[in-house]
């Protein structure tokens, strides 16, 4: 039997313009424009944003929790690459 | 003078506020989570206009009723919504062609208001505008989805279009008070908005595959205040509470 649930869709939301869209959650629709009004009545109705996109789960690529040992752990002892080892200005301190 | 405007501002104010109580009955009915959601969002921008023109009429009569005055303790014959607001809430079909027909309406409508020589009035229709682009936007959309969707969906929006249809050229219908309040620069001329609303109905119905069907009858009078059998049990509902405890609060 087919699936005719509606797909589903993630919401990012811009509350400010010079800010990042945020991920806010996700919503079901029939397509992009449909997506783009449940979006704007079920992430917008306290005033929280100027911008939304949206995006279809299915097409985001995600990292899998198996893959954490190879994505991340080899990050974990490689403390060189953090900018700690120069001495930074007073002035520029924030 | 007064009186005419009282008279003009309570017809816009009670169209919102039947057609907001009757697009609440989908709170918690809705199809699916989000469209029940976008249509109580509906709802909520309807009854918001309802009390900015209610308060406002209000304020023209100058005989101290508050929006909750004319809202609860207005009888049926007092007022003056057309007939298509009140119509049970039918199927989503019944709901999607409603809307359509209304926000479609509402749209050119307070497009035109925005001009009005009163500053209140044309403040309330900037304000809605926004609203009623946005609820045509989601009405017109969902017109192209049923009528261009299955056979049951486009059975069903055949059925509501040809059931409402009837029910339009209440729209259009001038009387004394439109005239007057027109002359005095205020009032919308209502054969431009006809001319709109027709091009927008028929663009969308063509878009939606659905034929307009042909008007063989019309219905109307609730401008007059002669309402439908369905207008007693909408207010005994809408009313109830106020009237058995008057002046209650949240």
């Amino acid at each position: 039997m087919p699936d005719k649930r509606l797909p589903l869709w993630e919401v990012f939301i811009r509350n400010k313009r010079g800010l990042d869209h945020k991920h806010a959650g996700s919503i079901h629709a029939a397509d992009g424009e449909q997506a783009l009004q449940y979006a704007r009545d079920t992430y917008t109705r306290r005033n929280e944003g100027c911008s939304i996109w949206v995006v279809k789960s299915a097409d985001i690529i995600a990292s899998q929790p198996q893959d954490e040992d190879s994505f991340f752990a080899p990050a974990a002892d490689k403390i060189y690459r953090h900018p700690t080892f120069y001495e930074v200005p007073e002035d520029l301190k924030l | 003078m007064s009186s005419d405007l009282f008279q003009y501002i309570i017809r816009l104010g009670d169209n919102a506020l039947i057609n907001g109580q009757r697009l609440a009955e989908w709170c918690g009915r809705g199809p699916f989570l989000e469209e029940d959601l976008a249509l109580a969002n509906t709802a909520l921008d309807l009854i918001g206009r309802a009390r900015m023109l209610l308060s406002y009429a209000g304020e023209v009569e100058g005989q101290g009723r508050s929006e909750d005055d004319l809202a609860y303790f207005r009888n049926e014959r007092e007022f003056r919504n057309f007939l298509i607001m009140e119509l049970p809430v039918g199927d989503f079909a019944f709901t999607t062609a409603r809307q359509f027909f209304v926000d479609a309406y509402d749209y050119y409508y307070y497009r035109a208001l925005q001009d009005a020589t009163d500053t209140t009035l044309a403040a309330i229709a900037a304000k809605t505008l926004k609203e009623c682009e946005y609820h045509l936007r989601h009405s017109s959309e969902w017109m192209v989805r049923l009528g261009d969707g299955t056979a049951q969906s486009q059975a069903r929006l055949t059925r509501a279009v040809a059931e409402l249809m009837p029910f339009t050229p209440e729209f259009f219908a001038a009387d004394e008070i439109d005239q007057v309040m027109q002359e005095q620069g205020i009032g919308v001329d209502l054969d431009t908005v006809a001319t709109l609303w027709n091009n927008e109905v028929d663009r969308v119905l063509r878009e939606a595959a659905l034929a307009r069907p042909p008007l063989s009858f019309t219905r109307g009078g609730g401008r007059q205040g002669l309402h439908s059998e369905h207008m007693g049990f909408l207010l005994a509902e809408m009313q109830s509470l106020q009237r058995t405890y008057p002046g209650l609060q949240w």
